[in-house]
């Protein structure tokens, strides 16, 4: 049993956009790495389009599956409002990734949908350490878009305090074989990506 | 199968699929149902198992049942809201008992995260008479399923296991067990005990003498657990509410019921007398506390203070967020939305759905339409607003023939009813039949998509597949509905906006009922997630900011800007939002070149 600190990790993006796929990476390598884990999110009317939650918890032992707000070290989001929707979830001093992706959302009355402005810029001022990342360019860059979920789940690598080798070894357990050099690739250039120059609290976002 | 004991990441419902294998079990049968689809879909990865997706759910407890009174194992799975299409079935089994166990899998939703509604099914198991275990993880999932198969055969039962969406889609580890392998028992005809219309009456006391011997059993049961820590605070809990328990209050003492129907009477009133607070943390109705004030229950200075559902909330899922703000006062979590706007993301239909071209229609024809459950409970959002009313399984088609009926000639040529291709086979064709003959001119829309989509694909008996895509009979909906007696019968291919509208109005101006299909297979099957698409393009030199395009509310189509933007990502070529251009202003990319 690993009895190192563990961590609270929040997933959140839109239906479709593959959230639960590196939520179930991450907990996979947490175990991979020793630790007790628990992951939960909700399926059904979530997955058309709405707005999707993934939360995974690693420990030497964990009870609930869902983490309580205030409490999640780590936040990624794979849509930037999405981001903005779940950060209360992230304790003080908690870095929150967010993809710079913009989707407006679908108008529940009728009327226009205003989509928030300066959202990076707003949560850095609340005191999270928030790092943007146009994770679908890098993915297009790699050849398929579609491998932007791994590229930002690279930019958390470092810290989850899980070594790398656990990270490769659960991808390749899991993820498709025709795939996996693709996923490896985006998950280092996500890793590159995160190793830049770090954004001090409160400062450092980019959009 | 090769027997692996390694730990394993599985949610709730693979978990019970698991534990139900393990088990032995000969049958399975279920309705999807979230959050309770994947435990038939799991069980389905056993190939010693006959699995089935049943028409409804009614239907799966009936095949279950009666593969148990025959002598085999048998399972039947289903959302809390399919206990209660199955309910007229399920009432009886506690008077004519089981052969082979049989266990009976309630997935409930507290929070409602993808249901109509909010019902406590514990209150079922007290109502019907059968016993009910709740797991409050994946691996009480895997055991507590095993045991219910012992218990149901132990009392000549069938047992009820609750998950809730938590239990149902958490993960956390299961280390596996081996499997128990009988042949089913060999079936014995006991009329005087399953024509119960006949005989009922001498089981009737059996029951009562058999529930005060379940009673008897939950004291000694080892998955009803008590966990002594301080005597200041006794919380009675289960479920996932126990892990947020001991995430809250790491120091009290915990009464955690594995089995929660009935309840252990002396246990209960043993850990209240030992403690100065009695809590109870449960989730939607107030099931422990009720029974606990009927108990009498008594603090260590023999006060019957109980702190439940006055400090509890009642509705909803509970959390470790909830049990502090309700418990223990501490303030909500702070949120962001007073300083900055955080529109909600409403689910939507997918881009290129064919229910899009139907509500477009419907939408322009201002029909009045009554709705049924499944992804197109959605038209009733922007921009179609095309659904006045979404209730339950099935219910659509008689609501729209009971609003003929109150306003006739008014309002009859407006009425339309909406339905799934799942949802119709599942309880659609019935009420049909009674506006049929009952002479009824309501106009049904059977959106047939080719398969069950709002649960993620499941077979069902449209399809000519089964469960584990072995060819099957495909019903064929046009030969169904004229030998019901429908004669107005069109098939539209909801692509072609023109011909879905001109079918629609033919037939809401009928003077009988008609049926219009729309056929077209939801663009998430594999087979057409497969199919090349060239994706659209809006030339903004021709573009004259009209927004028609956007009435098809495709949710590719972005149109926050002046000019509206297609994803090339998500596009999938369906060309409806070209169709409704004027100007010719929306294109295939590189004029389709590919």
């Amino acid at each position: 049993m690993n009895t190192g600190q563990g961590r609270n990790i929040l997933f959140s993006g839109v239906g479709g956009q593959g959230v639960l796929l590196i939520s179930e990476l991450v907990a996979r390598t947490a175990i991979r790495a020793g630790f007790d884990a628990k992951k939960t999110e909700v399926h059904g009317a979530a997955q058309r389009g709405g707005s999707v939650v993934s939360h995974v918890r690693y420990a030497p032992k964990v009870y609930s599956p869902l983490i309580p707000a205030g409490e999640a070290d780590i936040l990624v989001s794979l849509e930037k409002l999405e981001g903005l929707r779940w950060a209360h979830y992230v304790r003080a001093g908690g870095t929150i990734t967010l993809n710079t992706e913009e989707r407006v959302p679908a108008s529940i009355d009728g009327k226009p949908v205003e989509y928030p402005k300066e959202i990076a810029p707003f949560l850095a001022g609340k005191g999270f350490i928030v790092r943007s990342i146009d994770a679908q360019a890098i993915a297009i860059e790699l050849g398929n878009y579609r491998a932007a979920n791994i590229v930002l789940l690279g930019t958390i690598a470092d810290e989850t305090g899980i070594h790398k080798d656990a990270w490769t070894d659960t991808m390749k357990a899991t993820l498709p074989s025709r795939f996996i050099d693709l996923n490896l690739a985006a998950f280092e250039r996500g890793m590159e990506a995160a190793a830049g120059p770090v954004p001090a609290r409160g400062a450092g976002a980019t959009r | 199968m090769s027997v692996d004991h390694s730990p394993q990441f599985f949610s709730g419902n693979e978990a019970i699929a698991r534990g139900a294998w393990e088990a032995g079990i000969h049958v399975a049968a279920g309705y999807p149902g979230t959050p309770s689809t994947e435990i038939i879909e799991n069980l389905a990865r056993y190939p010693d198992v006959n699995v089935e997706w049943s028409t409804n759910e009614k239907v799966a407890f009936d095949v279950a049942y009666g593969a148990s009174i025959a002598g085999g194992r048998a399972l039947v799975a289903m959302k809390h809201v399919g206990v209660n299409v199955a309910l007229d079935s399920i009432m009886v089994t506690a008077f004519s008992g089981v052969r082979g166990g049989f266990v009976i899998i309630t997935a409930d939703d507290p929070g409602m995260h993808s249901s109509q509604n909010e019902q406590d099914n514990r209150c079922l198991a007290k109502f019907a008479k059968i016993p009910m275990l709740e797991p409050s993880d994946s691996e009480e999932a895997r055991r507590f399923t095993k045991l219910a198969f012992d218990i149901s055969e132990q009392f000549d039962i069938p047992v009820f296991l609750r998950t809730t969406t938590r239990t149902s889609h958490s993960k956390s580890l299961v280390t596996p067990g081996e499997q128990v392998r009988n042949a089913p028992k060999g079936y014995r005809p006991e009329p005087s005990k399953h024509v119960v219309p006949i005989y009922g009456k001498r089981w009737r006391k059996n029951i009562d003498d058999r529930l005060a011997k379940l009673e008897e059993f939950a004291e000694t049961f080892p998955a009803n657990v008590v966990e002594l820590n301080s005597d200041k605070l006794g919380i009675i809990t289960s479920g996932i509410s126990y892990q947020y328990v001991k995430e809250v209050f790491p120091e009290a003492s915990v009464l955690k019921l594995g089995m929660i129907y009935p309840l252990p009477r002396k246990m209960i009133r043993d850990f209240c007398a030992g403690v100065e607070t009695i809590t109870v943390v449960e989730e939607l109705e107030p099931f422990f506390e009720e029974h606990l004030r009927i108990f009498g229950v008594t603090n260590r200075s023999g006060k019957p203070v109980i702190v439940g559902k006055e400090k509890v909330p009642s509705m909803f899922e509970l959390s470790p967020d909830v049990l502090r703000r309700s418990l223990l006062d501490e303030p909500s979590p702070p949120v962001f939305s007073p300083e900055i706007s955080i529109p909600v993301r409403p689910p939507v239909l997918c881009p290129g759905c064919p229910h899009s071209g139907v509500y477009f229609a419907l939408h322009k024809l201002k029909a009045v339409v009554t709705g049924d459950i499944g992804c197109y409970t959605l038209g009733a959002l922007p921009p179609f607003s095309a659904i006045d009313t979404t209730f339950c399984m099935g219910a659509g088609i008689g609501n729209a023939f009971g609003m003929e009926k109150v306003h006739g000639e008014t309002m009859q040529k407006k009425l339309v009813a909406v339905i799934g291709d799942s949802t119709f086979l599942h309880s659609g064709i019935a009420p049909l039949i009674d506006i049929v003959f009952n002479k009824g001119v309501t106009t049904i829309v059977l959106m047939d998509n080719s398969t069950t989509g709002m649960t993620g694909h499941q077979q069902h008996p449209g399809m000519g597949k089964t469960i584990r895509d072995e060819k099957t009979y495909a019903i064929d909906y046009e030969q169904l509905l004229r030998a019901i007696g429908v004669r107005h019968i069109d098939v539209v291919d909801p692509y072609d906006l023109v011909g879905t509208e001109a079918a629609l109005k033919d037939a809401m101006s009928s003077e009988e009922p008609a049926v219009v299909i729309s056929r077209r297979a939801c663009v998430l099957l594999e087979e057409e997630r497969a199919k090349h698409h060239t994706p659209y393009e809006v030339l903004a030199d021709l573009c004259e900011e009209c927004d028609l395009c956007l009435k098809i509310g495709c949710p590719a189509l972005d149109g926050s800007q002046a000019v509206p933007e297609i994803s090339k990502e998500r596009c999938i070529g369906c060309d409806l939002c070209a169709k409704l251009c004027h100007f010719g202003a929306i294109v295939p990319v590189n004029g389709g070149a590919q």
